[in-house]
């Protein structure tokens, strides 16, 4: 198969970080990166979302400014008036693309191009060919999706003018609730947390009793300890015809890692280089790939190993 | 006189992993069962559960004649290239003509919805609808008739959202919950390779394992992680991942990161969901006993019968049948659970 051209994605930020640190992340993405779309927009909590709401006109104004389309993302979990108005607001903007992670997002945007988020469960043909008629344009896979439904998925893909989008960077997003763990962990709850969560700029590590780590609390969000990571998968990826590659935020070097994953996607560098210069980033946890085999999430088999 | 107390009659919904259980759920006083195929197309794809196709024929003939319904739960999602098995089981449901299919996938409704257009779709709680633009989205797009709402609302957040969907509610009410949002939990599939929204399976028993030391401490894992510990003669429970003991930097030792091995019970709510329009009271567990399916339908009969005649009801035998012997009342109450 003829390889499409590809575009590197970054994901939202998933964290509760310093609003003036998620803003300086997002300048640095514009000034330096060779991402292509970037998604904005708190997913996770609605409560942070006014902490960064002064800031993202600019930051919207600066990646475009620096040639990088924006998406806007929303809420996983959408329940309350607050978090139901959020949707309604984001989805009411003129000339917005915007992201979709439940199904009130859904109905707010039939009829225009959307995408569907990677908290949108989009597993096979038919529910592909049911968002596509309604104007979604890109769909973000969940991340627990085997290498061989990618496949059965990226055939039918083209048919529907939708592009595929994987993520292949980042910790693992496993579970939503409705309840706060990180609140809980402090001994508060949803309502009374006083954004206790912008502690931990890449999570809330949970050991096992054995201490051995194992989970990552991020607010109502649970993820994985490893940080997924498909280098090596790339080239498969493309083959398949997923045409865009989405990297989640850390509170590490994103833009090396960018430079890195654009290397490997542009054929300058393997994934046994890629190894190599992400593991010099050092990032605190180890990899994983397990899902795209249809193993354990967290897995790794290695790149030279292939 | 009740009616007049502004309760509607609730049809009790009630779980059957067999038959047998079946049999045992209609005699006891259900209004409808649901159960599964034997495969990844539901939600409770557990070894020695469910039902073939012949026994699902069997059992709908058996409710019928009793007056109660039968609804099958295809409420899982297929992975791409996968699809056949649902649309299967889909076809067959329509064919022995049970009362609705429970689904989750937005293809698998499409394909109920445009195939069998009289087949009645509910929607599962796997599906995750918890706003009523959500549902709505499902009602609009596939003719949804029925929702089965999410563990996480609160009595006051479902009477208001009753006025704002235009289909039914059917509520949990009773059994085994996880502390994750339905269908939007890979937990299981990071740790055992099995997925819950794709095969049907959470926890599978064969990556299950109980090691007991010397002093008789028990230590259960999930595939490689342990879930939880056990002091000697503490009693052990089933390693899920939203349920066990973990260490973080701001707790002292292992602590219930998610929630601590209780069990739901509304029994005490039972008179506001019915006020709050709730059209359906759902027990959870297709993976029980036949004598917990007789005691726990069989409570809640008589429950929502006192309810209706105006009498005071009783529920202290049910306790006994929680996890544990420990309940909660979940998120259904107060907003301070979250």
């Amino acid at each position: 198969m003829q390889a499409q051209p590809s575009e590197l994605t970054l994901g939202p930020v998933l964290f509760n970080w310093e609003p003036e640190s998620w803003r300086d992340f997002y300048f640095r993405i514009a000034d330096e990166s060779p991402i292509g779309t970037v998604y904005v927009g708190e997913v996770i909590c609605f409560k942070r979302a006014p902490l960064f709401e002064p800031y993202l006109e600019a930051v919207a104004a600066r990646l475009k400014a620096a040639g990088i389309t924006v998406v806007r993302s929303t809420l996983a979990e959408v329940m309350s008036k607050q978090e139901r108005k959020m949707i309604d607001d984001i989805c009411a903007e003129p000339d917005v693309t915007v992201e979709a992670n439940d199904g009130s997002a859904l109905l707010r945007l039939r009829g225009r191009p959307h995408h569907a988020g990677p908290f949108v469960n989009v597993y096979n043909e038919r529910t592909l060919a049911v968002l596509a008629s309604n104007g979604v344009c890109n769909v973000c896979l969940p991340p627990e999706m085997p290498a061989t439904a990618i496949r059965a998925l990226a055939a039918q893909a083209p048919k529907l003018s939708v592009t595929l989008e994987a993520q292949v960077f980042g910790r693992l997003p496993l579970a939503l609730s409705a309840r706060c763990y990180h609140a809980r962990a402090h001994g508060r709850t949803k309502d009374t947390c006083q954004f206790i969560c912008n502690v931990d700029p890449d999570g809330m590590p949970l050991r096992t009793l054995e201490d051995k780590p194992f989970l990552t609390v991020n607010g109502v969000q649970t993820m994985s300890h490893d940080y997924l990571n498909l280098a090596g998968e790339l080239a498969d990826l493309q083959a398949m015809g997923v045409t865009r590659f989405r990297l989640s935020p850390h509170s590490c070097d994103m833009v090396q890692v960018a430079k890195i994953f654009r290397a490997v996607l542009d054929r300058r560098i393997d994934a046994t280089e890629a190894g190599v210069r992400l593991d010099a980033i050092k990032i605190e946890a180890p990899f994983s790939n397990g899902f795209y085999y249809g193993k354990p999430g967290y897995h790794w088999n290695r790149p030279d190993m292939h | 006189m009740s009616e007049a107390q502004g309760y509607q009659r609730p049809e009790l919904v009630c779980p059957a992993g067999t038959p047998a259980a079946l049999r045992t759920a209609v005699d006891a006083g259900a209004d409808a069962i649901y159960c599964g195929l034997q495969n990844e197309t539901n939600a409770r794809n557990f070894p020695g559960l469910n039902f073939t196709v012949a026994e699902v024929e069997q059992s709908l003939a058996y409710a019928r004649a009793r007056n109660a319904k039968l609804l099958l739960a295809v409420n899982t999602f297929p992975p791409a290239g996968k699809f056949e098995l649902w649309r299967d089981a889909i076809d067959g449901a329509a064919k022995l003509g049970v009362d609705a299919v429970i689904v989750a996938d937005m293809g698998v409704a499409d394909y109920a919805a445009r195939t069998h257009p009289d087949l009645r779709l509910h929607l599962s709680v796997q599906a995750g609808a918890s706003s009523p633009e959500a549902i709505r989205f499902y009602c609009e797009q596939f003719g949804v008739k029925r929702v089965v709402l999410p563990r996480m609302l609160t009595v006051a957040e479902i009477a208001e959202l009753h006025s704002q969907i235009p289909c039914e509610i059917e509520a949990f009410i009773f059994g085994n919950i996880g502390m994750m949002a339905e269908g939007r939990c890979s937990l299981s599939n990071y740790v055992t390779g099995e997925s819950t929204n794709m095969d049907g399976v959470c926890s599978p028993a064969a990556a299950v394992h109980y090691e007991e030391d010397t002093e008789r401490n028990l230590t259960t894992r999930l595939g490689e992680y342990v879930i939880d510990c056990f002091a000697g003669g503490e009693s052990a429970g089933y390693p899920t991942i939203c349920k066990g003991r973990y260490l973080c930097g701001v707790q002292q030792g292992g602590y219930y990161a998610f929630e601590e091995p209780v069990s739901l019970n509304l029994s005490a709510l039972l008179p506001d969901l019915m006020r709050a329009g709730v059209t359906a009271l759902k027990i959870e567990g297709r993976q029980r006993s036949r004598a917990y399916v007789k005691s726990v339908v069989g409570a809640f009969r008589k429950a929502v019968d006192d309810i209706m005649a105006g009498r005071e009801a009783a529920f202290a035998s049910l306790l006994a049948l929680t996890e544990g012997r420990r309940e909660t009342e979940g998120a259904f109450p107060s907003k301070r659970w979250r």
